[in-house]
């Protein structure tokens, strides 16, 4: 009996995580380009970082907490990480967990050649991390090659609102 | 009196913005390249002309801390080791402004280049104004550049190859067919390419 409790106990402590981990989709171009056509009013922040870049790390939880200020606004934050696949498990999860960036979409794009799909996202983006897209489908789009501040972010977003 | 005022604020948005916008445009290939001085290991200064066997230069911005630079810093090393003996040395500069960027002062710049055995001068780019007119916005980011008489022509810009992890996996070598190219006076076929980097630390204001 004491047996199945631990079991029991042991099978909670193992799943546990698991509840609460992120998930993150490995995807490729193609299924990038279909999250980033939007069909209703939702305005889509994308924003394309990677654990080893300093000013995306810094700036993600803004990202996490414009979303959850703007939920009536139908803002939608989709985070695209351009780490390699192989670090998804060792990097990439654990500092979503750590950062508890929980409510955003999180993709990792699983693209080696940049020459292939960096000019159909944004013509003129140099390659530059990190890089934020506002999307709605009446505005149009609009591409930052910079970082951003919560304000900062608020003051760009209100455009896009109004 | 109000166009006074808009005007003021105008320009504080403009001067607010510089600290973290990319400079415009910066070299295409076709434009002629600022031949810029440095101070060579023997402790001269010295002008990109001034090495007579030189038919160009592999220009290279990179820096000690951003990982995709760290991951290219081999191809450095051997696009070094294949063509400087050719007459196109390369020349690293790392452009970062080393109060934002810990890791990038010139006593961690000269360990690393002493650590990794760099065959290259690294430059420290002081007042970041190689980057601002070459148009490096990250790094890694490589010009390739020729001399034409007393100039230096861009006739490559962008990234090393097509796989920044793994350089054995790549399907195209940017610098490498340039230079090649280059060398058998044949036009370059891919004289842009573009990469991830991390973005170049500007210096604030």
């Amino acid at each position: 009996m004491i047996f199945y409790k631990k079991l029991w106990l042991s099978l909670l402590v193992m799943t546990a995580p698991g509840c609460f981990a992120q998930h993150v989709r490995v995807i490729k171009y193609n299924q990038l380009n279909q999250l980033l056509s939007t069909k209703n009013d939702t305005i889509l922040i994308v924003n394309f970082w990677a654990t080893w870049c300093k000013p995306c790390i810094e700036e993600l939880p803004y990202f996490e907490k414009l979303q959850a200020r703007h939920a009536r606004d139908k803002v939608k934050v989709l985070l695209v990480s351009l780490d390699f696949k192989s670090q998804l498990e060792k990097k990439v999860k654990p500092f979503l967990s750590k950062t508890g960036i929980s409510t955003s979409q999180v993709v990792l794009l699983d693209e080696t050649d940049p020459g292939l799909w960096m000019e159909k996202v944004a013509t003129d983006w140099s390659g530059a991390l990190p890089f934020t897209l506002f999307i709605h489908r009446k505005k149009g789009r609009k591409d930052y090659e910079r970082p951003f501040t919560l304000a900062e972010l608020e003051t760009e977003l209100r455009s896009f609102i109004k | 009196m109000k166009r006074t005022i808009m005007l003021g604020v105008m320009s504080a948005l403009l001067f607010a913005s510089f600290g973290f916008l990319p400079p415009a445009e910066g070299y295409q290939p076709g434009d002629k390249a600022m031949a810029f001085k440095f101070r060579n290991k023997d402790g001269q200064m010295v002008t990109l002309r001034d090495n007579a066997s030189a038919k160009g230069y592999i220009i290279v911005f990179t820096c000690n801390t951003c990982p995709v630079a760290q991951a290219y810093e081999q191809r450095v090393l051997d696009l070094d080791k294949q063509f400087a003996s050719k007459g196109y040395p390369v020349i690293a500069i790392n452009p970062n402004d080393s109060g934002r960027s810990w890791g990038d002062s010139y006593e961690d710049m000269k360990e690393r280049a002493k650590d990794k055995k760099y065959t290259f001068p690294y430059l420290v780019d002081a007042n970041q104004e190689l980057a601002k007119t070459y148009g490096a916005r990250h790094t890694p980011t490589v010009y390739v550049i020729q001399r034409q008489g007393n100039d230096f022509i861009v006739r490559f810009t962008g990234a090393i190859d097509n796989n920044m992890e793994d350089g054995s996996q790549a399907s195209k070598k940017y610098v490498e067919a340039a230079v090649r190219a280059l060398l058998e006076n044949k036009p370059v076929a891919t004289p842009t390419s573009k990469a991830i980097g991390c973005s170049i630390k500007w210096k604030n204001g």
